[in-house]
């Protein structure tokens, strides 16, 4: 069953393309590893396949009630302790209890810990726990290894093998090798939205609408 | 819905979260004047229903641009977007919290604050209640100011310019009710105009401060 299905899709950062003609489809169990270099629109990519902004051209077709999205920030209130932070998602995605994520992502130590007191691995593991109390199949993870140790990325490359074998999907945007032999990788750097000088199609193409300028 | 507003309580109640600082503001507002204006009783009883709603006004501007800055700030914003909770309903929910935590304070000091300013007794019922009525509409169009100004660095300002304004018709209704009620006549006819205003802002500001963040989201 096709989870996710991105066709002819192009996205822009502030009014300009960035990358343009990308489709791929992601179905249960698999994993996607979008690489290229900084600038080549990965994260406004994956915000616009989270719905957080519409794709200028081409089409998402996803269940919007399906995708977890884990961006560059990770969405923790410091005064919060680690469990209420998690719970809070729990409750608001109205997934599992954060029992099992704090314990898959060897939080367990630290759950009555203010998130403020967290050192920025630590941090970024409560940011990915939290994609386990969602309950939603299809991740859409920016970054996630970002400040993470060597052994964390060990713990978080399980994580994703378990949610993958539990018919999960991911879709990720990451430099690191996570040893995910299963997971395909698609190459932005052939994507990159046509800037041929002045007169290129990225550079002349006025924006269709008010909605689109402002994308 | 339940989830997040709870949250929200909890985190305006611990360190840093700014309770009561509305409140504070509000009662030094309400002391400094009759430094300024004179201890004179008459003088301040007359003047004392304006000062105390323009007072409320003030102290509920002070804590808007926590509505959705702090959430924009450390991404939740995001998230929020993306979870199953409709973006109008979580824009209602942080209002709601927004009033819980400064309006709600600031209604049931006001009759204290009152006799600090030689309000007349009559009119302490009428401020009660037509503070009671205006404030959500403050809250509400706070959040709705809050959304066209997330993102920016320093908005604060901005926003207390766009919000102001908006505020005029509350101001206007919310204090004649109170003067009204202090002259010893009846108060219903803006305190009904009043309720109209707060009805209409808390029925149509939650999709605009929605639209708004959608936009800002991008």
């Amino acid at each position: 069953m096709t989870r996710l299905s991105v066709r002819d899709l192009a996205v822009a950062r502030g009014g300009r393309r960035v990358a343009e003609g990308i489709g791929f489809d992601l179905d249960a169990g698999q994993a996607l590893i979008l690489r290229g270099p900084n600038g080549i629109g990965k994260t406004t990519l994956l915000r616009t396949v989270a719905g957080l902004q519409p794709p200028v051209q081409g089409t998402v077709t996803a269940d919007p009630d399906a995708i977890a999205y884990a961006g560059h920030a990770d969405g923790l209130k410091s005064a919060l302790t680690v469990a209420e932070n998690l719970a809070f998602w729990s409750q608001v995605f109205g997934g599992p209890g954060p029992g099992a994520a704090l314990a898959a992502l060897d939080l367990g130590r630290l759950s009555d810990r203010p998130a403020a007191m967290l050192s920025a691995g630590q941090k970024r593991r409560l940011g990915l726990a939290r994609l386990l109390v969602t309950g939603r199949p299809v991740w859409v993870l920016d970054e996630p290894t970002v400040s993470l140790d060597t052994a964390s990325v060990a713990l978080f490359a399980a994580v994703i093998r378990a949610h993958l074998g539990g018919g999960g999907s991911a879709l990720m945007a990451t430099h690191i090798d996570l040893a995910l032999p299963e997971a395909r990788v698609l190459d932005l750097g052939p994507h990159r939205a046509g800037d041929g000088g002045p007169t290129g199609p990225g550079r002349t193409r006025a924006p269709a609408g008010f909605d689109e300028a402002f994308a | 819905m339940i989830a997040l507003l709870m949250r929200d309580l909890r985190l305006a109640t611990r360190a840093g979260g700014g309770f009561g600082l509305g409140l504070a503001f509000f009662l030094i507002v309400c002391t400094l004047v009759p430094f300024g204006v004179g201890p004179e009783g008459g003088t301040l009883a007359r003047i004392a229903p304006g000062i105390l709603w323009v007072g409320a006004l003030l102290a509920c501007l002070l804590s808007l641009d926590r509505i959705f800055a702090l959430d924009w700030e450390d991404g939740s914003l995001d998230l929020l977007a993306t979870a199953p909770l409709p973006l109008e309903g979580a824009v209602l929910v942080k209002a709601a919290a927004h009033w819980i935590t400064t309006g709600l304070p600031l209604v049931l000091a006001a009759p204290v604050f009152g006799v600090l300013l030689h309000l007349p007794a009559a009119a302490q019922p009428w401020l009660l209640v037509s503070l009671g009525v205006g404030t959500p509409a403050l809250s509400m169009l706070g959040a709705f100011g809050a959304a066209i100004t997330v993102g920016l660095r320093r908005g604060g300002l901005l926003m207390s310019l766009l919000v102001l304004p908006l505020y005029v018709p509350t101001l206007i209704f919310g204090a004649e009710a109170v003067r009204r009620g202090a002259a010893g006549a009846d108060g219903a006819t803006p305190l009904v105009f009043l309720s109209g205003i707060t009805l209409a802002v808390l029925a149509t500001m939650p999709f605009a401060a929605a639209a708004a963040l959608r936009v800002n989201l991008r």
